[in-house]
């Protein structure tokens, strides 16, 4: 390698060191002792402690916010497919009528914006008796994520040669067998991809989540972080563990899961 | 049409009527009803609840604040994503060039971007502290107050949007800049074009689709934008970060004027659509061209 390459290899890394820094800063933070933290410089700490991240996981509600995020995303994600999938095959392989109105109107209201919507869901649920509950929060979540998975998941199945789906029949396999052994299992990468998408902006969903929760029945991460109480002042360690475990389902994503991340991310934008 | 395509359409239909139904509900009623909404005068505390045609609109019309969180929106939208496709397209070649550590870039970025944005507003709000934030002390210990003063609140959160936002621009553009081969390159450097030449007139030319496409995603987003400011800022100081959205939410939950606030929304969701129909033009008539 030239000198000249390593020089610029050593200097993207370091820009991006740099870029890393909000979040190396406010991981470094939960880990400080409270009395060093409003003292810097020097910005190293004397030493670490587990301290913030102790009376986070005891004496906050961001543990029962953690439960309440997955289990509204997870049931967010859940509905989405279960509706999305039957509605993705038809709009890629069944003549149905309409067709490109429909595509248009889902489009579309992925790009509805909340602050529109926000009230007339808000007096619906009120309506129904689903303020502060998990159902209220996943029929809104649903709103976004169901019209992103039929179009993420319509691509994925358009991009499946008919031919496969065909020779199975000649080979004698009922519609439901083709689908369910050959076409789900090519579809598998891009059903992950459209899960994660899913979860992923129902783990940070904000706005929704802020108007229709009341109490921790129902407060996600997000709501919980924002919401963090100071008595005299602003807790800067807590709310720095807190921030690090609202992260961490993104991070794990992001690390483990990368591939099919960027897989749904190029789909969703790239897609005529 | 024949027996079976009759009965193919039917099964299409049947296997769309969920999520129809679903999106009926959770979309398409409530996007009809904010418009109604708009027209009315519904404060739910004092059991108001009249029609007032379109005054809410006349209202707003000579509504200083009105103007003046339309003002900010455009300001954020214009100033956060033009940053974003400058840098963004900017870290995507530096990427492509790279040699060691692509991953942990790619992984560094799409953390940024797949973490929540009440998370990146604690995140800076805290490097922005007047005392104790890491920007003030590298900065050489200046004391600025980034969220209280009102001339450096609103670039305090663009900086903290385009953070969160500018790894979408980039892996787009990087995907795209990896699809274009090797071969033009280095055609262009037989006929003696520059490293300006090649980026101005082969680079730039073919990342245009794919930054259309980035732009209209992220102007969209950036006129939605909530999150970031309500939390880092609260709309202030002295209302300079109040974007139409902030103004919205505290129309419809804090003075708890349901009409007033759904006629903001309505505004919003107009400036949404229409922005999206004309990026949608300026892209058909790009494709047209090409």
């Amino acid at each position: 390698m030239s000198r000249g390459g390593r020089l610029r290899d050593a200097l993207v890394l370091a820009a991006l060191a740099a870029y890393a820094g909000p979040f190396l800063w406010q991981l470094l933070t939960s880990f400080k002792p409270e009395a060093e933290l409003l003292r810097v410089p020097p910005l190293l700490p004397t030493r670490l402690t587990l301290a913030h991240y102790a009376v986070v996981l005891e004496q906050s509600l961001i543990p029962r916010a953690l439960a309440n995020s997955l289990g509204v995303a997870g049931l967010t994600t859940l509905l989405a497919l279960l509706l999305g999938l039957p509605a993705a095959y038809a709009l890629a392989r069944l003549p149905v009528p309409g067709r490109s109105v429909l595509l248009l109107g889902i489009v579309a209201s992925t790009a509805f914006p909340q602050i529109a919507t926000v009230s007339p869901l808000y007096l619906l649920l009120r309506a129904l008796g689903l303020r502060d509950t998990w159902t209220a929060l996943v029929l809104a979540h649903t709103s976004f994520a169901l019209p992103l998975t039929v179009w993420l998941l319509a691509g994925f199945i358009r991009e499946i040669p008919r031919a496969v789906e065909e020779s199975a029949a000649v080979d004698g396999a009922s519609r439901l067998q083709t689908l369910r052994w050959v076409l789900l299992p090519l579809l598998a990468p891009g059903v992950a991809s459209a899960g994660l998408l899913a979860f992923l902006f129902s783990w940070n969903e904000f706005l929704f989540a802020y108007t229709f929760t009341a109490s921790e029945a129902s407060r996600t991460v997000p709501v919980a972080l924002a919401l963090f109480p100071g008595v005299f002042e602003v807790p800067w360690g807590d709310i720095a563990a807190a921030s690090m475990l609202a992260s961490l389902p993104p991070v794990l994503i992001v690390v483990g899961l990368q591939r099919y991340l960027v897989r749904g991310l190029l789909a969703g934008a790239v897609k005529d | 049409m024949t027996r079976r395509e009759r009965a193919a359409r039917r099964r299409g239909l049947l296997l769309m009527a969920p999520t129809l139904a679903t999106l009926a509900v959770l979309t398409v009623y409530p996007g009809v009803w904010v418009l109604w909404l708009s027209l009315q005068d519904r404060v739910p505390v004092f059991g108001v609840e009249r029609f007032a045609g379109a005054s809410h609109y006349a209202f707003l019309a000579g509504d200083p604040r009105f103007w003046s969180a339309a003002r900010t929106t455009a300001l954020f939208t214009v100033a956060s994503v033009g940053l974003e496709l400058v840098l963004g397209v900017a870290v995507a070649l530096a990427l492509v060039g790279q040699r060691r550590g692509r991953h942990l870039a790619f992984s560094l970025l799409l953390l940024a971007w797949a973490m929540p944005a009440v998370v990146t507003a604690r995140l800076f709000e805290w490097l922005y502290h007047p005392a104790a934030g890491l920007l003030n002390v590298l900065l050489g210990g200046l004391d600025l107050n980034w969220l209280g003063d009102p001339a450096l609140a609103l670039p305090a959160v663009v900086l903290a949007d385009v953070w969160r936002t500018l790894p979408f621009v980039a892996v787009l553009a990087y995907a795209r800049l990896l699809g274009i081969p090797a071969e033009l390159y280095e055609a262009a450097q037989v006929d003696g074009a520059g490293r300006l030449q090649t980026l101005t007139r082969i680079t730039l030319p073919l990342l245009r689709q794919v930054l259309l496409i980035a732009l209209l995603f992220r102007t969209l987003d950036a006129l939605r934008a909530f999150d970031i400011m309500f939390v880092l800022t609260g709309g202030g100081p002295a209302g300079t970060t109040e974007t139409l959205t902030v103004y919205a939410y505290r129309g419809l939950f804090q003075m708890l004027q349901l009409g007033f606030g759904a006629a903001l929304g309505v505004v919003v969701f107009a400036l949404v659509m229409g922005v999206a129909w004309a990026y949608l033009r300026l892209l058909r008539a790009g494709e047209a061209a090409a």
